[in-house]
Order: C-alpha cells, then sequence, then structure tokens
C-alpha cells in the first residue's frame, strides 16, 4: 500500500503481520478471479502445436500468439451465425427493455395519480410471486411464440428490479424540477425527456447494462422455444460445444463436429468480452452507490 | 443480485403517502389529468400482464389431467389434488426437496459469510485506488453468465482441466471435479462465491460506509484497539443488513438457481444435483408430464411465498425492518 493514504490521527499504525495478510489475501482473490482468464485467453490465442505441447491450457506465454483460433472460428458458419443472432437479440431487447422500463418507471413515480396502485402492484408482487416455468412454456408456446425470436425477448423483456430502481430514482429528484417544468406547461413525455432522463443518466446506463447482460447470457428461453439450432444464440451454441463437449445438430440434418480447445477458448473469449467491454463504462457508477442508493431509498 | 432486489419495493412502496401532493380529486379529473402516465405504462404492463400474470394464471394444469393436444387448458378434465398426492409419493421429488434443502444449508454456512467478509476487507483498505481496483475485479464475474462460469470451471477442475493437466505432468494421478457426485455441493457452492460473492458486497459495503466514523473515533479514544472497534462498532453497525440478508436466504430456501443445475445434471447425475427447479424441468417438459411438473412447480411457488411471508413477519418480531411494511 502506497505511503499518501490518508489515516485518521487516532487509527493504529497497521502491523506488519496484519497487512501482509490483507496484501496476501487480495493476490489471492486476484488471482482466483483472472488467472482462469488468463489462461483461456492464452489458450485462445495460441497455435494448434502450442496447444498440443501444453496437453490442454495454455499457462506459459512464451510460444507467441496466433489468431488462428479465432480464424477458424468465424469460418464455422454455426458460431458466426450465433454470434450475429447473439448481438441482434442483445440489441433490440435492450432497447425494448429500456425504453419500456423507464416509461413505466416514469409513471410510477407519481403516486397518487390514476391507477397507480394497480400498476404498482402489479410490478411489485413479480418480486415474491412466481408463474412457474410450465405455465409461462406452455403460454409462450400457445400462442405461437415458438421458433421465434421474440419468445426470448418478450417474457424477459421487464425487470421488476430495473423498474424498482430506476423509479427508486425517479422519485429522488426534487419535487420542484417537477412543478416548475409543468407551470411552464411542460406534459408528462417533454418532462421525462427534457429533465428526468438527462438527470438519470447515470442510473439508465446501469439498467442498460443489466438487461444487456441478461440477452446476451440468456440460452435458457432459446433452448426451451428455439427448435431450429439455426437460430441458436451464442450462449447456447458455448454450451452445446464447450460444456458438453457435444457436436452441434443443424436443422439440415448434418452435424458439425464440436472444435478444437482453442477454438472452443476462442468461444469463451467472445462470449466474455462485450461482459467486458461496456463493465468499465458502467462499474464507476456501481461505486458511487447507483444501485444502492435506490434499493435503500 | 436477489439481495439488493427484494428489499426496494418496500421502501419504495413505503415511501409513496408523503409523496402525495395533494387529496385525492374525483377520478375523472385524476384521469384527465394523468392519461399521460397511464399511456407511458401500457407498454409495461401489457409485457407484466401478458408474460407474467397471465401465464401464472396456466397453474391451473397443476389440477388437472392435461392432454395437450386433445384437451388444452379449457378441454382437460379436473382432478384435484391428484398430482400432489403422486408428488409427496415420488422418491425423486423427495431427493429434489433433500438436495435443494441441504444446498441451501451448507451455501448459508459456507457462502453467506462470503460477501461480509470480502466487504470487510474491502473497507479496511486505506488506498482508494486499491479498494477500487479490487472491487473492479470481484464484480466481474456477476456478469459472465453460467454457461461461461461452468466452461471455466471445467477447464480449470475438469478431467481434461489445467490442474488435473498440472497434476498429470507432475506424476500424479488427475482429478475430475466436475463430475463427481460426492463434492458436488462443494462445487457448486465454490462456483457460486466465485461468480456472486464480489457483487453480494456491494450491499454489505454501503452499509458499512453509512457508519458513523465519530463512533469509531470516540471508540479509539476509549482505548478499543481494531479487533473492539470491529466487534463493538462495525459488526452491530451492518446487523440489520445481515438479518435482512439472512431472512430473505431463508425465505428463499427453495431457490438454488436453475440454471447452474440445470448445465451440470448430465455430468454429474441426477443423485446428486436433482433440484426443484430441475425436477420441474425434467418431470414436466422433458417428459410431457405437464400437469405433474406444473404441481411440483405450483408447490415450490406457494411454499416460497409462504416462507417469505413467514421470514419477513420474523424479522418483524426480531425489531428489525424486514423487507417490507404495511404502508
Amino acid at each position: 500500500m502506497s505511503a499518501k493514504v490518508k489515516r485518521a490521527a487516532w487509527e493504529e499504525k497497521p502491523t506488519v503481520a496484519g497487512q501482509a495478510a490483507k496484501g496476501a489475501s487480495i493476490v489471492v482473490i486476484a488471482l482466483l478471479i483472472l488467472f482462469p482468464l488468463y489462461t483461456i485467453a492464452l489458450t485462445s490465442l495460441s497455435s494448434a502445436e502450442t496447444v498440443n505441447r501444453a496437453g490442454g491450457l495454455v499457462v506459459w506465454p512464451g510460444d507467441g500468439i496466433t489468431f488462428e483460433a479465432y480464424e477458424q472460428m468465424f469460418r464455422n458458419p454455426v458460431v458466426l451465425r450465433s454470434l450475429l443472432v447473439s448481438l441482434g437479440i442483445t440489441a433490440v431487447g435492450t432497447v425494448i427493455s429500456v425504453v419500456v422500463s423507464v416509461l413505466g418507471a416514469y409513471s410510477l413515480s407519481r403516486p397518487g395519480s390514476f391507477g397507480h396502485k394497480t400498476v404498482l402492484f402489479s410490478v411489485l408482487l413479480m418480486f415474491v410471486i412466481f408463474p412457474g416455468l410450465i405455465p409461462v412454456y406452455l403460454w409462450v408456446s400457445a400462442i405461437g411464440l415458438r421458433d421465434s425470436y421474440l419468445a426470448i425477448i418478450l417474457p424477459m423483456a421487464v425487470s421488476a428490479f430495473n423498474v424498482v430502481v430506476l423509479r427508486a430514482f425517479f422519485m429522488s429528484i426534487p419535487q420542484e424540477l417537477f412543478d416548475s417544468a409543468r407551470i411552464d406547461g411542460a406534459g408528462e413525455f417533454r418532462v421525462l425527456w427534457q429533465i428526468v432522463a438527462p438527470l438519470s443518466k447515470a442510473v439508465i446506463a446501469v439498467v442498460t447494462l443489466f438487461y444487456a447482460v441478461a440477452y446476451w447470457n440468456n440460452w435458457f428461453n432459446a433452448f426451451l422455444y428455439l427448435d431450429d439450432t439455426s437460430k441458436w444464440p451464442l450462449a447456447l451454441v458455448l454450451r452445446t460445444y464447450v460444456v458438453e463437449s457435444a457436436p452441434l445438430p443443424q436443422a439440415s440434418g448434418l452435424s458439425s463436429a464440436p472444435p478444437t480447445l482453442a477454438v472452443k477458448m476462442a468461444i469463451v473469449m467472445v462470449a466474455i468480452i462485450p461482459a467486458l467491454i461496456m463493465y468499465p463504462f458502467v462499474q464507476k457508477h456501481f461505486k458511487k452507490g447507483v444501485i444502492i442508493g435506490a434499493v435503500k431509498g | 443480485m436477489s439481495a439488493p432486489t427484494i428489499e426496494s419495493p418496500a421502501r419504495a412502496a413505503g415511501d409513496a403517502p408523503q409523496r402525495t401532493v395533494k387529496a385525492k380529486a374525483h377520478w375523472r379529473t385524476r384521469l384527465g389529468r394523468d392519461w399521460p402516465l397511464l399511456l407511458m405504462a401500457a407498454p409495461m404492463m401489457l409485457l407484466v400482464w401478458g408474460f407474467w400474470w397471465i401465464p401464472a394464471l396456466g397453474n391451473v394444469v397443476a389440477f388437472q389431467d392435461y392432454k395437450p393436444f386433445t384437451g388444452g387448458i379449457f378441454g382437460s378434465r379436473l382432478v384435484g389434488f391428484t398430482h400432489f398426492q403422486l408428488l409427496f409419493a415420488d422418491p425423486e421429488f423427495t431427493r429434489a426437496l433433500v438436495n435443494t434443502l441441504a444446498i441451501t444449508v451448507f451455501q448459508l454456512v459456507f457462502y453467506f459469510p462470503v460477501p461480509i467478509m470480502l466487504a470487510l476487507l474491502m473497507h479496511s483498505l486505506a488506498s482508494a485506488r486499491l479498494r477500487s481496483m479490487l472491487q473492479s475485479v470481484v464484480y466481474l464475474p456477476y456478469f459472465f453468465s453460467w454457461v461461461l462460469v461452468i466452461a471455466i470451471f471445467q477447464q480449470m477442475l475438469g478431467g481434461a482441466g489445467l490442474l488435473s493437466q498440472v497434476l498429470r505432468a507432475n506424476g500424479f494421478e488427475g482429478v475430475d471435479w466436475m463430475t463427481d457426485p460426492d463434492t458436488f455441493i462443494l462445487l457448486v457452492t465454490s462456483q457460486a462465491i466465485w461468480k456472486e460473492a464480489g457483487f453480494g458486497a456491494i450491499i454489505f459495503l454501503a452499509a458499512l460506509a453509512a457508519i458513523d466514523p465519530n463512533q469509531y473515533e470516540a471508540a479509539a479514544v476509549d482505548g478499543a484497539g481494531r479487533w473492539r472497534r470491529l466487534w463493538h462498532i462495525t459488526l452491530p453497525g451492518i446487523r440489520p443488513v445481515i438479518v435482512l440478508l439472512l431472512i430473505l436466504r431463508l425465505g428463499d430456501a427453495l431457490n438454488v438457481g436453475f440454471e447452474q443445475f440445470f448445465l451440470q445434471r448430465s455430468a454429474v447425475g441426477s443423485q446428486a444435483s436433482e433440484v426443484f427447479d430441475t425436477f420441474v424441468y425434467y418431470s414436466g417438459i422433458r417428459t410431457g408430464d405437464f400437469d405433474y411438473g406444473a404441481a411440483a412447480g405450483l408447490f415450490k411457488g406457494v411454499v416460497g411465498l409462504v416462507l417469505i411471508l413467514a421470514a419477513n413477519k420474523a424479522a418483524h418480531l426480531l425489531g428489525e425492518r424486514g423487507v417490507y411494511s404495511k404502508s
């Protein structure tokens, strides 16, 4: 730890043993999380010979880096298509979810308005009462969404948690801002767009991340409702190839063999990367306590 | 996310009345004033009712001799509680119940304290830079899917994983923890810790940050060392949050996560990995006994609801704030 650290006058000097134990636990924790990611990344960037020589995952970076596995992966039509499917589902789903949730949360941030309680309870009860897997499955199949991407998006489009986080933030905005805008003749949509939304950028960013990650990671809805494997998203392909090590059944009756270890690790990397890219933009808000502020009301 | 999730509606609901500005006007006046708000809520209500509350009514199949093709939900015969009777006599259902509860108890002991300790560690770091770096690292796995987490664990601890690779290279025998039913409970708990303990620390960090620093100073001036301050100020300071989360976990005892178990069921076998949710899937959707699976799901839902209400009641009796209160 640096010497510039501020410590209150009454605080004892840290003991050497204490510092060492703390330092060691930080290193261990960081390694437990980062080391697997490092060796997976390195393996995905290694040539087939390097992987063979290592007899599995590559730990030492001495043998050079190649994008061979990524080239192979993108030549595999199954992976490429599933990647595009995932990007599409994530983009469309996130836009739908964020728009619907922001509008809904704004309407919920005005107690005493017409129908407020009905809407509020419809959302809050989602925390304690769940429809159950089978009824939802039967319903989604019955309304003809089988083999449609809507079957993935619509059932998860509204997260009660995200709506409540947004609502709590909207309610913390000073009432005077609303009043003055309304006196100036602004309608609700205008208040939301010109006053509430700009003030809520941080919380909207966090909610967007949550939704985007949920769509990107979702494989179970696709597994339940998409019989046509050519429509499968990346997470489901990842499950089949990497977790199950099984060939992917093709709609045409052909099956494509599971890929080599390096290519598998490349698929893992592609599945991780969007989270890694978006994360730094949003994580500062966690530290600022956007969520906690909302949660603690 | 389960922890902060459930706390919020209560607080939010509790806040509501104070914000009501005027006495309630006639409903027509309010409708005329508030229709834009209703318009804004409409898409959300459509999705919430269309994909949550309306399908919830489909739980009626749990009481039917459900024939998906010939009868459907309106044409199938009602059979009362037959499926539930069969359920309680079904050894596989009992096993799912026992496994679920065993995993809940195990994780209560071995998972639950981890986010607290992590938060204490992070909070005790005097360097803001170091703390922020550590936070970035430990929150990260929360955003990985279970598919990814299991793929990563497989590559580390599986039969062909890194650990076995290293052991074999040094003349030992390889291990395969990914397919060993005996150690499965340890495996799923480590996975849960790896993925979620970091993010779970957020709420404790917030509670720690809310403790008044003057208390520490006063205690220090009175001669309390760091351990006594931890015991007499820090822990009591975060006790309400600990109690709250403990209660939430108890109320959620039947939920141990579906994906994690579903994804590993074929590798370790159903003996060790069958939990409530996988039982519902396999008995209902996989075999096509929708009515039977729905009965299992409904049983879980009802017991879960009762547990949550009971846990909340217990919290109030213990003088804690609980998850929600009547506003």
